[in-house]
């Protein structure tokens, strides 16, 4: 990493302060610690497994989005982008299993695409991120209802739906562990070797100060671009294991985008860019998830959840943020 | 139109209402080869109830967005305070001023606790009215299955239904709001100090200006506004609904009709005149839809490309001016 440096010596080396991620490590801890209390059978390995696997898709869009806030912007379309998957798969499959692999290919590209959208329009034609996805957001939800005369058609085959409902069975020591998993598992992998790499950084100096970035000669239009497209990618692979795993509606993806938005900035992820690790960014929707998961066993009422949702996000931040002005 | 020439020279007449005009006349053209009429009495009429609900939100909104900040609760304000109108009234008409008041004072709570998040705990506007607005939900969900209480009859004929000419008495409210609005941010102090505050923060705090007072009470302005939309709604359904502030996008709808208007997103530029500007544009596209009986699906496509461009157009003149 140290030979990395010197080449961009005329930027601010962003430093990705190593205790970025300790506080939302502590607050998962002690989530677990009081899930262990109340459901000691949840912490056995494999209904641990099949959470982690539940939780994926909106672990990969907080991934997805943290590319994002990093660089600066937002992507408020992942919600929608999500629902137009589900629905374009189910309606191009057909239950038909021989289509599932092209389908799945073509849903990575129109996720890169829906992205590259976002990101043209966003940095060529200076509209503000926030704008855009919400442009874009009317769009494909309002083309996909278009699309299917407003009732979901098609049915998805079993060969797509095992991404997201499948496991490999009998592991060694952890049971069970979801398709879902893995691929978690290797995007998160993915995601960190690319921040370490010189996109990574690049990335995050973009976000802390566009104009530096610029006079040290980063194309910041492409940087920025490259974001929203892996933030689309992301969101195909959340649609595909979503699809799997609950199937098809136009519900599928409501209100996701703002769950990853919280999740990254849960994640100790800044708003308006430049500070925050993807690390934090996928361990804050963990924590989140495990927090559904606690009110469940608590009992407490469904609806109840966003309060809940609400008061514990303002708290992190206000806690973080008050912190953080006083040093 | 009057309103138009008293803008302050740092701005010419906004691009919306071009835009506006345009989209009339070319609706009404083509509505009147479709051999429907635009400009009837039940079309105007309609267009100008949809403009009043979105207008009111939109207005408030626009405070805020000009003092860089942002709120994304007011859909669960407008929806809080239909509920809190209609079940203080619960039908009489003695109860009307006294629920009134409550909304707004509800409301008006909402927009002080916003403040003082996103001032005093330095917590970013948009995740900041995002908790305070999922905080509200989840009160909402909890507590309501449908609609709740009954709107005041006198409150229903008047603010509801009661109109001069084709112009709702609702929209006369949104033109007296927008007045009061044009005025407090061209004419006053605190409206001089809110640009300040938006354009830059730190100029502003060391001219002088109390930042965070301003904030607040911005905060607090936008969230009335948006009680009172929830108050005119109460008044249009006739009874309190828990779902109509987010059913309608009011958050999102009032954001994109603000920045159609001409106001940076960013802060310190635009006015409200502008914004109602935006919202007629949305209600207008809505109606001319509306006579070609255009799928509604394919409308949401519309706006959304529309509220795009509209942007896209703007950045490009600013960027020609600094050019």
């Amino acid at each position: 990493m140290q030979t990395v440096q010197p080449r961009s010596l005329p930027l601010r080396v962003p430093r990705v302060r190593p205790g970025g991620v300790l506080p939302i490590l502590a607050i998962l801890a002690v989530l677990l610690v009081l899930v262990g209390i109340r459901q000691p059978d949840f912490l056995a390995p494999s209904s641990l497994m099949s959470f982690l696997g539940r939780s994926a898709p909106i672990i990969l869009l907080a991934a997805g989005q943290y590319f994002v806030i990093v660089s600066g912007e937002f992507d408020l379309s992942v919600g929608s982008l999500v629902t137009a998957q589900v629905v374009i798969a189910a309606r191009l499959i057909d239950s038909d299993p021989a289509r599932t692999w092209p389908v799945v290919l073509l849903l990575l590209a129109f996720g890169a695409l829906v992205g590259l959208v976002n990101g043209l329009v966003t940095t060529r034609l200076r509209v503000p991120s926030f704008i855009t996805t919400l442009g874009m957001f009317l769009i494909l939800v309002g083309a996909v209802y278009l699309w299917s005369d407003g009732a979901p058609k098609g049915g998805l085959s079993e060969e797509f739906r095992r991404f997201g409902r499948r496991a490999f069975e009998d592991v060694p020591l952890l049971g069970r562990v979801p398709y879902a998993l893995v691929v978690l598992v290797v995007v998160a992998v993915a995601a960190v070797l690319l921040m370490r790499s010189d996109f990574g950084r690049t990335l995050v100096a973009v976000g802390d100060n566009p104009r530096t970035a610029e006079l040290s000669g980063v194309r910041v239009w492409r940087t920025r671009t490259v974001a929203f497209i892996l933030s689309g990618l992301a969101a195909a692979v959340a649609a595909i294991l979503l699809g799997g795993y609950s199937g098809v509606s136009f519900q599928a993806g409501a209100g996701l985008e703002f769950g990853a938005i919280t999740a990254v900035v849960l994640g100790g992820v800044a708003l308006g860019g430049g500070r925050g690790a993807v690390v934090g960014a996928m361990l804050g929707a963990l924590t989140l998830e495990l927090l559904f998961a606690l009110m469940n066993f608590y009992g407490v009422s469904g609806a109840l959840r966003s309060t809940v949702q609400g008061g514990i996000i303002l708290l992190a931040v206000a806690v973080s943020a008050t912190r953080s002005s006083s040093r | 139109m009057t309103a138009l020439s008293l803008l302050p020279a740092r701005r010419s007449v906004p691009g919306v209402f071009v835009a506006l005009t345009l989209t009339l006349a070319i609706g009404w053209l083509v509505v009147l080869l479709d051999g429907g009429q635009l400009f009837n009495q039940s079309t105007t009429v309609s267009l100008l109830h949809v403009a009043a609900g979105l207008g009111l939100v939109a207005v408030g909104q626009t405070l805020v967005i000009l003092g860089g900040s942002l709120d994304l609760s007011v859909a669960y304000v407008i929806s809080l305070s239909t509920l809190v109108a209609a079940e203080t009234m619960n039908g009489s008409d003695g109860a009307v001023l006294p629920a009134i008041g409550l909304a707004l004072v509800v409301s008006a709570g909402v927009g002080l606790l916003n403040g003082i998040l996103v001032t005093r705990f330095r917590v970013n506007a948009f995740i900041a009215t995002l908790g305070v607005g999922l905080l509200l939900k989840g009160y909402l969900d909890n507590g309501y299955d449908g609609p709740a209480g009954a709107t005041a009859p006198s409150l229903v004929q008047s603010l509801g239904y009661q109109r001069v000419g084709p112009v709702p008495v609702s929209f006369l409210l949104l033109i007296a709001v927008t007045a009061a609005a044009w005025f407090a941010l061209s004419r006053t102090r605190f409206g001089h100090h809110l640009v300040a505050v938006g354009g830059d923060p730190e100029v502003a705090r060391l001219s002088g200006v109390r930042n965070d007072r301003i904030l607040v009470t911005a905060h607090i302005l936008c969230s009335m506004c948006a009680g009172l939309a929830g108050i005119y709604l109460a008044s249009r359904l006739g009874s309190g609904a828990p779902r109509v502030g987010t059913e309608g996008l009011y958050d999102l709808e009032s954001i994109a009709a603000v920045v159609i208007g001409g106001t940076a997103l960013a802060g310190g530029r635009g006015g409200v005149i502008g914004t109602v500007g935006g919202v007629l544009l949305l209600a207008s596209i809505d109606a001319i839809f509306n006579q070609l009986e255009v799928d509604a699906f394919f409308k949401q496509v519309i706006r959304g490309v529309i509220i795009i461009a509209a942007v896209a157009v703007y950045a490009r003149r600013a960027m020609r001016k600094a050019a």
